[in-house]
């Protein structure tokens, strides 16, 4: 458990913030550019210090009253947004800078298996790091955080400077990371498709403030946040490979409550897939679509409707231990009599994987 | 050539290159602490300190000469504290030299290096300190490599500025043979006897040096844009 609690007040700016975290899987720090994540991050890391903070990171005290760990005695990996890599040395020099400074007790992560994980078999020798492409910087900055054999790794919008190819290029890594690796991350991003993809936990934050945290599933769904009527609003389903069918190369996802046909999943019955469910996406029928092309339809009860704009309303809907969210106009919601607590069934028109 | 390298100018000039070689260590001893400590420091006495590391930059020679005089003397603060550790009075000793050129020297050194200090990034440093280095190490393995440039210059100035001094060392050391005549003293000298010859070697020889160390400071450090 990391348990933190930071005040700060800079002109303009203030930050408010005390939070329990899991120390497991990935937790977003998620907000507008503005609203302190990083700032949060920062005080976590050392890299601010705050009079009258407090950090808790297991059974380690990391600041508490007049005590103050310094950042180097943390044992933390930081990922920034630019990679900083050191330019006056190699792609190896970088990578070995910290695990050279992580007593040999501590280290358990081994240099040829940050390189496999990270795909850096190829630029392992470059002696110069600026001719680099930003995909590859940041994953020597990734593997070079990786190689302190961190307890808590921190990352911030890592992804936030790369262009959309690099960004595709380099999240297959985090996502397996995310799954070979057992250390907790707290992941900082104003990207909800990153956070969605990545993320088990989320806390929201807003004005230095925070006005939410809970998992990724819960937080999505809770049409009291903002997040749940941006125009990409969306949930998440955690589903497990249930068949494949070879004929029409498609796959079948099951979860408590249904499943779902997607494109052909390159993983064995069984494994783990995430899917992202736009709520642009989800329409709602009170009987069973008869001669749809849509093939995913779940039978799903109405837990709360509200207002989204003059034509619109958001309504949210509970489908076995998971929750939907439909946005469908203020003028079918009349039409078809739509009430809270009605069972009615929800047509996905598309499914997005994420891991 | 014995114009140029009589004895006796062999022995200025060697004195100066000895004199320039242990005062450029030392001031990058002196210069590197402090000029870190002035390129991070929010401090309300960043200025003020500034300010008297500078001060050689516009004080005449003689000013200063004349401050360092009294306080190496016998009854100055550092001269008691040198006669108190048994090292007996500072001026018109090799030592003295040492200690007057160090000072005045300072600003040559410490203010290339600053600016250097201050080109490394933030980024750079926290980066370091995420990596498990404390800042010592931080500032040998990052800041040092990243301020070569930086360093460089302030060595090179350090040891020119040195050896093109005149005005203090006259004050400072007088002008004894083999402990402190060095060879701008020793052109002095050359003129006052009218050795119009010695001197235009000797002077030559500086003319040819202070080209060569300007000419190597451009070279590898070109300011300005790049072609």
């Amino acid at each position: 458990m990391i348990h933190a609690r930071f005040n700060l007040a800079y002109t303009g700016f203030l930050l408010h913030a005390e939070i329990q975290l899991p120390m497991h899987g990935i937790t977003a720090l998620f907000g507008p550019s503005g609203s302190g994540k990083t700032t949060l991050l920062r005080c976590i890391a050392g890299l601010e210090r705050t009079a009258g903070g407090m950090l808790r990171v297991r059974d380690e005290v990391w600041q508490e009253g007049e005590s103050f760990l310094p950042v180097y005695r943390r044992r933390l990996g930081y990922v920034f947004q630019e990679s900083n890599l050191f330019t006056h040395l190699s792609v190896r020099g970088n990578l070995e800078y910290g695990w050279r400074r992580t007593p040999v007790k501590q280290r358990s992560v081994k240099l040829e298996q940050v390189v496999e994980w990270l795909g850096l078999g190829e630029i392992l020798d470059r002696s110069d790091t600026t001719g680099l492409s930003g995909g590859e910087r940041q994953r020597v900055a990734v593997g070079r955080a990786l190689l302190t054999s961190p307890r808590l790794l921190l990352m911030d919008e890592p992804l936030s400077a790369l262009d959309y190819s690099s960004k595709q290029e380099i999240m297959p890594y985090l996502e397996r990371l995310h799954r070979e690796l057992d250390i907790p991350v707290i992941y900082v991003s104003h990207s909800l498709d990153e956070v969605t993809r990545l993320a088990d936990y989320m806390v929201l934050l807003e004005r230095g403030c925070i006005i939410a945290s809970g998992t990724l599933r819960d937080t999505l769904a809770r049409l009291d946040l903002p997040i749940a009527h941006f125009d990409d609003a969306s949930a998440v389903i955690d589903t497990k490979v249930a068949a494949h069918d070879e004929a029409y190369h498609l796959t079948r996802l099951d979860f408590i409550g249904g499943n779902l046909w997607v494109r052909r999943v390159e993983r064995a019955a069984g494994e783990s897939v995430r899917v992202r469910v736009l709520a642009r996406d989800v329409s709602i029928a009170t009987t069973v679509p008869q001669g749809s092309s849509i093939s995913n339809i779940l039978a799903v009860r109405i837990n709360a409707i509200c207002d989204e704009g003059p034509e619109k309303v958001n309504v949210l809907l509970s489908v076995g231990d998971h929750m939907l969210l439909s946005h469908i106009t203020r003028r079918s919601r009349d039409q078809l009599g739509l009430v809270q607590g009605m069972a009615v069934f929800a047509q996905v028109k598309s499914v997005a994987l994420m891991a | 050539m014995d114009f140029i390298f009589s004895d006796a100018n062999l022995s200025a000039i060697w004195l100066t290159v000895k004199l320039a070689t242990i005062v450029t260590v030392i001031l990058l001893l002196v210069g590197m602490p402090l000029a870190w400590w002035l390129s991070q420091t929010c401090s309300w006495w960043k200025g003020p300190v500034g300010a008297v590391v500078a001060l050689p930059i516009i004080l005449p020679p003689t000013v200063i000469g004349f401050y360092l005089l009294v306080a190496m003397g016998p009854d100055g603060p550092l001269g008691i504290f040198t006669q108190a550790l048994g090292w007996g009075s500072l001026p018109f000793t090799f030592a003295g030299l040492v200690v007057a050129s160090v000072f005045y020297s300072l600003p040559f050194v410490v203010q290339p290096l600053q600016n250097a200090f201050e080109a490394v990034p933030e980024r750079a440093l926290e980066t370091a300190a995420t990596l498990r280095a404390s800042t010592l190490d931080t500032f040998f393995s990052v800041v040092l490599p990243l301020s070569k440039s930086g360093i460089l210059t302030a060595i090179v100035l350090g040891f020119a500025h040195t050896v093109g001094e005149f005005g203090v060392v006259l004050m400072i050391g007088g002008n004894i043979p083999d402990q402190t005549r060095v060879v701008s003293v020793q052109i002095y000298d050359h003129v006052e006897a009218m050795e119009y010859v010695q001197s235009h070697g000797l002077s030559a020889v500086m003319v040819i040096f202070a080209f060569v160390t300007l000419l190597a400071l451009y070279t590898f450090n070109p300011t300005g844009r790049r072609k």
